[in-house]
């Protein structure tokens, strides 16, 4: 929607309404927001480096020695190897597969300007709307009947079908932007059709591409939903669900759940803290990220 | 002599070139679907045919196994009269109205605030924004420690906020508005710093109020961010499952049932798959009518997005 305005933030500073001094009530809001928003998670990491009795005594304050081998028994205990590998694979697969097909949807949408595209279009659209509730049930039977129920393939499979419609309209959007003539120039010479996506458009795409990329990723590595109706097998389980699996099951050390959980969400922070700028232009973009 | 060849020669190669090129773009416009096949294909086999088959099972008695039989809208009927089904509809439109007001609101007043702040205001944003990309799960046993009556808040303020009728369905929406308003807010900033600098400047040379500026600039002119975002959180909030199935599996006594999770218990764990189908399609039906009455709106009021 409004991807170009929110990358370019120290640019738009000096549009808007006049900026002044900070009044103090408003900055203070703006910090109690600040801890509102990650002082919960603050805490988490330290109860991650606490022992049960100190958190037992102290659950909303600091560690009074940091325990980082709650890590290693967390990392052991929850499964937290094969978890991450099984997230891997599964984020890897639906990222390339969403990819591809998105790529070549945005092509024929935003180049090709197929006949009916608007029509597919708001086909896209309404079908990203519908609860996904509504097909998980008929889905959970159709997958068990063809086998691939349990297995990191099926939900690669479903993933890919959920994210590449909302992948392909960011991707269109993107396209939208660039520049026809290379193109033309490239048809005019008698390249084909497969060779101007591939040494024309996909090169000046990979911006987009790459935020697409991150954008499904995060949604594919934090999905719950069909997670934990896909896969049952504990080897098999991707992070998220291993992750419940062990807060579910016999443990009540909350800080090994804690140590757990940092350890799941250790990679995106830092993907996000990194890249933050490419997350929020691809989320803005989109409107369409999901609760 | 030497001449004509040539000019004949030119002549036939821009009408290779050319004809050809016009040809090839018109095919373009059928043969391009060939590009979005992939996109249909894994459309229809996750989305569409699923949605369908769900349509055709609400009509049945079928249990997920072996076979269905055609039960008319016995499930419909039943459904309607059931009060687990009663108060998780209660549940959801309680919970629909809280998200178009508290983090909207909050978004609002967040984005409007650091789009007025000289310094911290990317600071700011990335701060609230981290919620949204932690996963549920995650955020879900942050707000399990600290909300749990013999450990966090819970201890200190003596309440078991996810164990007690009157507290766990609030307590709920307030762990999900947590970890969701900060993307309102990415999104609302992102609208407001599109708008036009220059009615800003007017209004402070008419020496309106910041509050002014804000209900008679700031929130007209983001106007169809503020829509489409009302519609979406109509649709999402009818797709909530991971806080509630995580926190309180829909309890305590059903006080935090939604559809979704109800749904969701009738189809794998009483096997009733064929009138789970059947919420699922009231859900979609309700979500079919936000979409329409939006455009509708979009449709009788003129705006465009």
């Amino acid at each position: 929607m409004t991807a170009s305005t929110s990358i370019r933030t120290s640019e738009s500073a000096r549009r808007g309404p006049k900026r002044r001094q900070l009044s103090v009530p408003t900055l203070v809001m703006l910090c109690a927001l600040a801890i509102i928003a990650v002082g919960p998670i603050v805490l988490f990491g330290f109860n991650a480096l606490k022992s049960q009795n100190e958190m037992a005594q102290n659950p909303l304050g600091p560690p009074p020695s940091w325990r980082w081998r709650n890590f290693a028994t967390a990392w052991s205990q929850a499964n937290m190897a094969a978890g991450l590998t099984n997230s891997v694979v599964i984020v890897l697969g639906t990222i390339a597969i969403v990819c591809v097909v998105a790529g070549c949807g945005a092509y024929a949408l935003a180049r090709i300007n197929v006949a009916g595209g608007t029509k597919f279009i708001t086909y896209l659209l309404v079908s990203s709307a519908l609860p996904t509730q509504m097909f998980l049930v008929p889905l959970f039977y159709i997958w068990t009947r063809i086998g691939l129920y349990d297995s990191r393939l099926g939900l690669i499979i479903i993933y890919s079908g959920l994210f590449s419609p909302f992948a392909t309209l960011l991707l269109r959007s993107f396209l939208i932007t660039l520049p026809k003539e290379f193109e033309e120039a490239a048809r005019v010479d008698g390249a084909s059709e497969l060779s101007v996506l591939f040494r024309i458009i996909l090169p000046s795409a990979l911006p987009g591409l790459f935020t697409t990329a991150l954008v499904t990723g995060l949604s594919a590595y934090n999905e719950f939903m069909f997670a934990v109706t896909f896969i049952q097998n504990s080897d098999l389980l991707p992070a998220s669900t291993a992750l419940f699996a062990f807060q579910q099951g016999y443990t009540k050390d909350y800080t090994l759940i804690s140590a757990a959980g940092m350890i799941m969400i250790a990679p995106m922070l830092i993907l996000f803290l990194v890249l933050q700028r490419r997350f929020v232009e691809g989320m803005a973009s989109s409107g369409m990220g999901g609760a | 002599m030497s001449a004509q060849p040539t000019r004949a020669q030119s002549q036939a190669v821009s009408l290779v070139r050319r004809r050809p090129l016009q040809v090839r773009l018109r095919d373009l416009r059928v043969s391009g679907w060939l590009f979005l096949t992939p996109l249909i294909l894994l459309n229809a086999v996750v989305v569409l045919i699923p949605s369908i088959e769900s349509v055709a099972y609400s009509f049945t008695d079928w249990t997920g196994l072996g076979a269905a039989t055609f039960i008319g809208l016995d499930n419909y009927t039943k459904m309607f009269g059931n009060s687990d089904f009663q108060s998780a509809l209660v549940h959801n439109v309680i919970w629909t109205a809280f998200f178009l007001v508290v983090p909207m609101t909050l978004g609002l007043f967040g984005a409007y605030a650091l789009l007025r702040i000289k310094r911290f205001a990317v600071a700011f944003r990335t701060i609230y924004f981290v919620p949204y990309i932690v996963a549920s799960v995650v955020n879900a046993s942050i707000w399990r420690v600290l909300l749990s009556p013999d450990m966090g808040l819970g201890r200190l303020l003596g309440i078991n906020f996810l164990g007690e009728t009157r507290w766990a369905f609030f307590s709920v929406m307030i762990v999900n508005t947590w970890a969701w308003w900060g993307f309102l807010l990415v999104m609302f900033l992102a609208a407001m710093q599109s708008v036009n600098p220059s009615l800003y400047e007017a209004a402070e040379i008419d020496g309106a109020s910041s509050t002014r500026q804000f209900f008679s600039i700031t929130l007209p002119s983001i106007r169809p961010t503020l829509m489409f975002l009302g519609l979406m959180t109509i649709i999402w909030s009818f797709l909530t499952f991971d806080y509630v199935y995580i926190l309180t599996q829909g309890g305590p006594a059903g006080s935090t049932e939604l559809l979704s999770t109800l749904l969701y218990r009738e189809a794998f764990t009483n096997l009733r798959a064929g009138y789970a189908s059947a919420i699922g399609v009231i859900m979609a039906l309700i979500s079919a009518a936000a979409v329409v009455s939006y455009l509708w709106v979009r449709h009788a009021k003129d705006w465009e997005m």
